[in-house]
């Protein structure tokens, strides 16, 4: 089986190549200084804290030299245990201010770590909004749940473990170094020698598990993105037996992701024995050499001992980092990932300085616009077209002609890749997406209901709308009478994406929404198409009345819908090949006379 | 707002979570997963075992050091001693270099077989689990909870009895060398185990509520994402990100208090030890000034203790990691213990004739109280079409569902030649029928891919034929023919051509029964004419069930069955029940009451 079921698209954005990752690691330092610089005080509090606990606990070997060296004979010679008590009182001293400190620590890191997280999701999640709707097209959701979810949790990870060990591992490592060289010279030098080779050792770790941890990021977001896409189309994995196929791709893009986290793992499976191998040929030289000096009573017994306790102290954690280096490296790719989405321009960018278009009469105006999609072959060729205030205007013509691409431009969803679209003479691209969706407001082909009640979904619309509001809506489209007769009327689950609605019934409540945000431009495509017939004429009905005072654009094949149109556009290949008012375009036997013709046809 | 709603909702954080009702019963249950890794197990687990051995000896070969060759000025011992430390030290990092490497197949293969166990189970479900599941509850359980527990199982057990049985190791050595201080150390042992068992109940329930917490915010996510077109049409990032933040900021709150509780265990974990050596240090020196200890034994003493600290305080990570990954399992075994309510029977259709009937079924949701269907008969005949009309809502859909059993009739049967669905295999029932939703519901692969779904077989000659069924050989057109990937759910299409596409994948393989949900509404009127044209000779073999909203559509069929009340309440001729059905008139003829003239006023 080849991977050849996902199809060729214009753009792979999965593939990094290694050139590039230098760029990424910069750009994700850079948004990690953004995340932390808010906490700047904090963290140098807590590094007062930590330098504090750190030092404590890195006295307590000291001290232990000390209490044999000048505790213990004092006892032997039938001296007092003056010393040695205060000695053991110094050690319980620094084991609660150790205790004290890293608790305060702990608290606070965790503290930081958890806003930084919210802060994090908060913008990350905040600019997925931002972003225009092509790079959504691209992108896929799967990959942006991966990216709030997988990715978040790596850095989550790290912050909640990862940190806390690797700070206090680097400090103990660098107070343990300087202890060392404080106790004895020599024994330091000695002890100090395989540090260059731990430092190579480390960096070449380092080098090799970044890139498996990207592959890593990128291998699990496969599999997120084919997961929720088949859970979410389970009606049609079902019902064709795709099952097996799926669970065919699944367990592949699976074993991927296994194979990544094999090389990571693979790697500091070497590493780890590696710097344990250092530490203890370090340990068993110290003990050669330290006790060689000690027979000559060089060194005292009590430095030997400080001396295997801060090895002891100096590699364990190191065998602990690269635990934590596994969470760093992950966290390290996660953040990348993100930086990446951060660093996303908007297609449809907001304008540095907005327009003012505080009412809109509802002028619709496209002026010599081309469109394509996405490096596509353009769909809208070249396209003029004025619609005065208050038009109802119909557009009809074969599937795939460019209806739902002319609509979208005006709720400027893309901009066009030439020319304009003007709102009452004011460039889309000048007004500020909250002044634009104030007047415009389109209701999609595929309608969307989150989870939650009908009347939230309808209040979708106008978040802020009294519940007379929200009533009201749904009785301008006829839908209050069905709502009402629900064991919970409008507080009625509509279940997850309204599955517990019938199509209609959604096409129905998807219809209020857009009544309730009532805008100077509405523009409703294939708003009917799921309705049965007398529920359709309800809604044209409500249509009249609720359409007189404001501009529409109306998508339909059921010719129905002209009959409240002043103007009908029909389109053909991205071009409008007739435009006028219904009768006269019957009266002139082109394509709109033939098209009606079918219709009453197909009433028959 | 769906914010809210989330985590009230039933839909909000799949039906059966039970919070707080953790144990390791679930986690044990996943042992099973292990089973094929016992030779590697054996290998890690017996390096782990030797390396500990190597790790306590080592700092006893310190004291001899110190005890012999130091104090008594015995150079010549000096270097068989070091060297065997040397020796220790390697043998050591040998050992856990080995442990490591045995240990990537138990932890990383188990984490990828309940995963794709989860996926096989998940796809088995039937449509009323994943209507009630959001896709960001089950996703966390694919994802991060699967980590929790490939954390624990494969690496945390190792540890946490690495650590205890170290503790033990070095406790009994200790005791044997000098037992008052090795009672000490002993005993200082039990407040930590106290506080750890208290700590586990309390972590358990806060952890088990942030795992559901990021369930929900998942779920949120997903929504904003899927919905992301609604979003923009209407402006709503604000409110959309409103709900979002509402949701972060639960998960914030709950995670402080989750950090808290765990930076006070851990600092216990940690001061312990270190007051430990105080005492030692103390005593010990008392017992080397009386004679009763020497001072290679004391500096062995703290060497040991020293080297409990880390077992110790890691005791704490390991518990949380334990915790967490106990709660993970419930949540998956949660998903795993649900059975499939929809499951094939043994009987196989052997030569299809196609015929269909519906003998008094009735249908309800789950947990509603009204039936959406009752009582509905009908029998299609091999080769026969019927059309289902019926207003919006008035369970065509449902009825529709019933034939490929991705919903079973709560009453009543819905047999094909014979065969009661339920007794049929599902791989055999779902050959038979094949549906066309009135969601075209496509996926983000090739067009060819999301075309031969269900017929992996299918020959470029068999695409083509359904494409030109379907009018849908703009395929070929597209940038990379069939080749080229639709977007997600096919929304680089436009409306009509995914509905065109949805509709070749049902003709694909010339099915014996057909059930098409009102699938040319999105078309055009003379694509619809030509697609109806080609349907038709489909049909004239094929057992078809039509749900239709237009007349035109209707004309497909033989006969018309009309649901009403949840119930068919008239069969019989479209131009029949025109003339004689008031009700069906108004329902269908979309000139009731206006002619064309006032149509285009
Ligand atoms: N997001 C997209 N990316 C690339 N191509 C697209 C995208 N959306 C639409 N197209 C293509 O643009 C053309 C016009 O599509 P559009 O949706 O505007 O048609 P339509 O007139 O609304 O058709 P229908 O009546 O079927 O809804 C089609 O050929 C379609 O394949
Ligand atoms: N999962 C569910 N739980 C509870 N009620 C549901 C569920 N799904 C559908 N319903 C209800 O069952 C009824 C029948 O729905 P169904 O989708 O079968 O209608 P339909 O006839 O296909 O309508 P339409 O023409 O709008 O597609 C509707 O009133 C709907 O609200
Ligand atoms: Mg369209
Ligand atoms: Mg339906």
């Amino acid at each position: 089986m080849s991977g050849d079921w996902r199809g060729v698209a214009a753009e792979n954005r999965d593939d990094i190549t290694e050139s590039v990752s230098l760029l990424l690691r910069a750009r994700s330092r850079r948004l990690l200084g953004d995340l932390l610089r808010p906490h700047r005080r904090a963290i140098a509090v807590l590094t007062v804290v930590i330098v504090i606990s750190n030092g404590a606990q890195l006295a307590l070997p000291y001290l232990v030299k000390t209490g044999i060296d000048s505790g213990i004979p004092p006892l032997t010679r039938g001296g007092g245990p003056g010393t040695l008590i205060a000695v053991v009182a110094l050690v319980l001293l620094a084991a609660l201010t150790q205790a004290v400190t890293r608790q305060a620590f702990l608290r606070m890191s965790g503290r930081i770590g958890q806003d930084v997280l919210l802060e994090l999701r908060r913008r990350v999640f905040g600019h997925f909004q931002r972003l225009s709707l092509s790079f959504h097209e691209r992108y896929t959701s799967g990959r942006v749940i991966s990216r709030l979810t997988s990715d978040v949790e790596a850095i989550s990870e790290l912050l909640e473990a990862g940190f806390d060990g690797l700070v206090t591992a680097v400090l103990t490592m660098g107070g343990t170094a300087v202890m060392l060289l404080v106790l004895d010279v020599h024994l330091g030098l000695v002890a100090l020698v395989p540090l260059p080779v731990l430092m190579l050792f480390t960096r070449w770790f380092r080098r090799r598990s970044g890139a498996a941890y990207r592959r890593t990021r990128e291998a699990v977001a496969l599999v997120i993105v084919h997961f929720v896409e088949s859970m979410t189309g389970i009606r049609a994995v079902q019902a064709f037996r795709r099952e097996p196929r799926n669970q065919e791709i699944f367990e592949r893009l699976n074993a991927d992701y296994l194979e990544a986290n094999s090389r990571g793992w693979r790697l500091v499976a070497v590493f780890m024995p590696g710097i344990k191998l250092i530490g203890n040929v370090t340990v068993a030289a110290v003990l050669l050499y330290g006790g060689w000096l000690a027979l000559d009573g060089r060194v005292t017994v009590g430095v030997l001992a400080a001396f295997l306790l801060y090895l002891r102290q100096f590699y364990e954690p190191m065998q602990e980092i690269s635990q934590f280096y596994n969470t760093l490296q992950s966290a390290g790719a996660a953040l990348e990932k993100l930086s990446g989405v951060l660093e996303e321009t908007p297609d449809v960018p907001e304008p540095s300085r907005p327009a003012p278009l505080p009412r809109a009469a509802g002028r619709v105006r496209f002026d010599a616009v081309e469109f394509a999609y996405d490096g596509g072959p353009p769909v809208l060729p070249m396209l003029d077209l004025e619609i005065p205030p208050g038009q109802t205007v119909a557009v009809v013509g074969a599937t795939g002609a460019g209806k739902t691409t002319l609509a979208k431009l005006i709720a400027r969803f893309y901009d066009p890749v030439a020319g304009r679209v003007l709102l009452d003479g004011v460039d889309l691209r000048e007004l500020d997406e909250a002044t634009l969706r104030r007047h415009v407001v389109m209701v999609t082909q595929e309608n969307f209901l989150f989870s939650g009640t009908i009347e939230d979904n309808v209040r979708f619309g106008r978040p802020d709308a009294p519940m007379e509001a929200v009533v009201e809506a749904a009785q301008a489209i006829g839908a209050h009478g069905y709502i009402s007769s629900l064991p919970a009327g409008y507080r009625t689950e509509v279940g997850k994406r309204g599955g517990r609605m019938s199509a209609g019934q959604r096409q129905l409540v998807a219809f209020a929404r857009a009544f309730l945000a009532d805008p100077a431009v509405l523009i409703l495509d294939e708003a009917t198409s799921s309705l049965d017939v007398p529920t359709e004429r309800l809604v044209q009905r409500a249509l009249r009345t609720v359409l007189a005072d404001r501009t529409a654009l109306i998508i339909a094949h059921r010719l129905s819908t002209v009959e409240i149109a002043d103007r009908v556009l029909v389109m053909d290949a991205g071009r409008i090949v007739e435009d006028g008012p219904p009768d006269r375009l019957l009266s002139l036997s082109g394509r709109f006379a033939r098209l009606h013709r079918a219709w009453m046809e197909s009433l028959a | 707002m769906p914010a809210d709603t989330v985590s009230s909702g039933p839909s909000g954080d799949g039906p059966g979570t039970v919070p707080g009702a953790s144990s390791w019963r679930s986690l044990w249950r996943l042992r099973s997963y292990l089973r094929a890794y016992v030779p590697h197990m054996v290998v890690s687990w017996s390096a782990a075992l030797l390396g500990i051995a190597a790790g306590t000896v080592l700092p006893l070969v310190g004291k001899d050091i110190i005890d012999g060759p130091v104090t008594h000025g015995d150079r010549a011992a000096l270097l068989p001693l070091g060297l065997l430390a040397l020796g220790l030290g390697v043998a050591e990092a040998l050992l856990t270099f080995v442990r490591r490497w045995a240990q990537a197949g138990p932890v990383l293969g188990l984490e990828a077989a309940i995963r794709d166990d989860l996926y096989r189970h998940l796809q088995r479900l039937p449509m009323s689990f994943h209507g009630e599941w959001q896709s960001g509850q089950l996703l966390s359980r694919v994802t991060t909870d699967l980590s929790a527990i490939r954390r624990f199982l494969g690496f945390g057990v190792l540890f946490l009895i690495m650590n205890i049985l170290q503790l033990s190791a070095v406790t009994v050595v200790l005791l044997r060398m000098y037992w008052p201080l090795g009672l000490l150390v002993a005993g200082s042992s039990v407040p930590v185990v106290l506080l750890s068992l208290r700590f586990e109940r309390r972590y358990i329930l806060i952890s088990r509520q942030v795992q559901d917490q990021q369930g929900d915010l998942a779920t949120l996510v997903e929504e904003a994402a899927v919905g992301v077109r609604t979003v923009k049409a209407f402006g709503r990032s604000a409110h959309v990100y409103a709900g979002f933040d509402r949701g972060a900021t639960r998960v914030h709150a709950t995670s402080l208090r989750k950090v808290l509780l765990s930076s006070r265990f851990f600092t216990f974990l940690e001061v312990v030890p270190n007051i430990t050596l105080a005492l030692v240090l103390l005593l010990g020196a008392a017992a080397v000034g009386a004679g009763a200890l020497t001072v290679g034994m004391l500096v062995a003493f703290t060497t040991l203790v020293l080297q409990l600290v880390w077992p110790v305080a890691s005791l704490g990570y390991i518990l949380a990691m334990g915790q967490e990954a106990m709660t993970a399992a419930d949540r998956v075994v949660e998903v795993l213990d649900t059975t499939p309510e929809i499951v094939g029977g043994p009987e196989i259709v052997e030569r299809p004739r196609g015929h269909v009937r519906f003998e008094g079924v009735e249908f309800r949701f789950p947990g509603t109280d009204r039936p959406v269907l009752r009582d509905v008969w009908l029998d299609i005949r091999p080769g026969e079409t019927v059309a289902l009309v019926g207003a919006t809502g008035s369970g065509k859909t449902t009825l529709a569902a019933l034939v490929p059993r991705l919903c079973d009739a709560t009453g009543g049967r819905v047999t094909i030649d014979g065969h009661d669905v339920r007794d049929l295999s599902l791989e055999s029932l779902r050959s038979v029928v094949a549906t066309a939703f009135e969601e075209p519901t496509l996926f983000s692969m090739s067009v060819r891919e999301n075309v031969t779904l269900g017929h992996h077989d299918a020959t470029d000659q068999d695409v083509r034929e359904a494409l030109e069924i379907a009018q849908a050989t703009f395929a070929y057109d597209l940038p990379w023919g069939l080749d080229t990937r639709i977007g997600e759910q096919g929304m680089s299409l436009s409306g009509g051509q995914r509905q065109r596409l949805a509709l070749a994948r049902a003709i694909l393989g010339r099915p014996r029964v057909l059930v098409l949900d009102d699938t040319l509404s999105a078309l055009d009127v003379e694509t619809e004419a030509l697609v109806e044209e080609a349907l038709r000779a489909v049909l004239a073999d094929a057992t078809g069930l039509v749900v239709a909203h237009r007349a035109s559509t209707v004309l497909l069929a033989d006969r018309v069955a009309m649901l009403r009340d949840g119930t068919i309440a008239h069969v019989g001729r479209h131009t029949e029940l025109l003339a004689s059905v008031p009700e069906y008139r108004a329902l269908l003829a979309q000139d009731a009451d206006l002619d064309p003239e006032e149509a285009l006023r």
